[in-house]
């Protein structure tokens, strides 16, 4: 039974460990060329395991921010992991032990927690274990890949592949965004005013993690406040 | 960067384990408050817009190819492409855009 929970899970994991690649190889690229080394790029993916987390934060690395700003915006970039473990806590199997769920909180990611979500009923540990078994390789790999050409490759090529986790990001909030008018409202609220931080003076002293932490709790406060969501729409987002 | 590398990388990887496990393996209580449950529901997608614009015009060497390779990204992000096609479609537009612009210097 755990076996067969491990193998669906690692069959799960396939397609999600193909995507992590692409998008962990222009981390690794993007970090090697902003001054890390290969180790420590890949070392950020082992231990992190989160796409926008990790650009963020290497934003701030980069730009020499404080400890503070790094740990506040890791907190509000990836809150949304937050519900989906609430939401996993419900779903995994109530036997075995409590161990199981730490491990398994590591591997809380957006994809991962997409399949485990969508198995009927409750879901053993061993399912996770089964996708977070190629999807972490799969992530680390890439960003090794990443960055040891990142410095071979020529530059037209990396400027290229620089907007590859923003077609991602765009990917995953604009389907809602069309039949949920709140969420559309969020998505322009939110482009308008990390647009203000950019353009306004002394607006555009703020730090990069900042601007995002201050406008993640402006609009989606805002949203919460003026357009609270009804069950139906919570279900969508898982 | 006077800051240490390592201890960056160790504030980034515990606050998101926390973020991950604290609900998972300790709180195991449902939220009930509607505020709290409609605000995280939309955290990601204010998060996630905010991280891509206006950064994405910044994201490649000219403001030019960064704008065509959003304009691209959302339209096929709008066409319910998947994740992978629309960041690679996106990458392409930008790789000929900037090949193009070579020809205007």
């Amino acid at each position: 039974m755990k076996y067969e929970s491990y193998k669906r899970g690692v069959v799960a994991g396939i397609p999600i460990a193909l995507g992590y690649f692409a998008v962990s190889f222009t981390f690794g690229m993007a970090a090697v060329t902003g001054g890390l080394s290969i180790g420590q790029a890949v070392l950020i993916s082992l231990t992190n395991l989160t796409s926008a987390g990790q650009f963020a934060g290497l934003n701030i690395i980069l730009a020499g921010g404080s400890y503070w700003e790094i740990a506040m915006t890791q907190l509000i970039i990836n809150l949304r992991y937050c519900l989906m473990s609430f939401s996993l806590s419900q779903k995994l199997v109530k036997e075995g032990s409590p161990i199981h769920r730490f491990v398994v909180a590591f591997g809380v990611t957006d994809e991962i927690f997409g399949v485990s979500a969508s198995q009927e009923g409750r879901v053993s540990p061993y399912y996770n274990y089964g996708a977070m078994s190629v999807a972490i390789p799969g992530w680390t790999i890439g960003t090794l890949a990443g960055a040891v050409l990142g410095n071979i490759l020529p530059d037209f090529v990396t400027s290229a592949l620089g907007v590859a986790i923003y077609g991602m990001f765009l990917a995953i909030i604009i389907p809602p965004a069309k039949t949920n008018k709140a969420v559309l409202k969020v998505v322009i609220g939110a482009m308008l005013v990390s647009s203000l931080f950019a353009i306004v003076p002394v607006l555009n002293k703020v730090s990069g993690g900042f601007v995002i932490i201050i406008t993640t709790l402006l609009v989606a406060g805002l949203a919460a406040y003026f357009c609270p969501i009804e069950e139906k729409e919570e279900k969508h987002a898982e | 960067m006077q800051n240490n590398i390592y201890i960056y990388i160790l504030v980034m990887a515990v606050v998101t384990y926390l973020i991950r496990m604290l609900p998972l393996a300790i709180w195991r209580k449902e939220i009930t408050s509607p505020f709290v449950k409609s605000f995280l529901f939309y955290v990601p997608y204010a998060c996630l817009a905010a991280m891509t614009f206006p950064a994405i015009l910044s994201a490649t060497m000219s403001v030019i190819s960064g704008a065509v390779g959003f304009v691209v990204a959302l339209y096929l992000a709008y066409k319910e492409r998947s994740l992978l096609t629309v960041a690679l479609i996106a990458c392409a537009a930008v790789f000929v855009v900037e090949r193009v612009m070579v020809f205007f210097g």
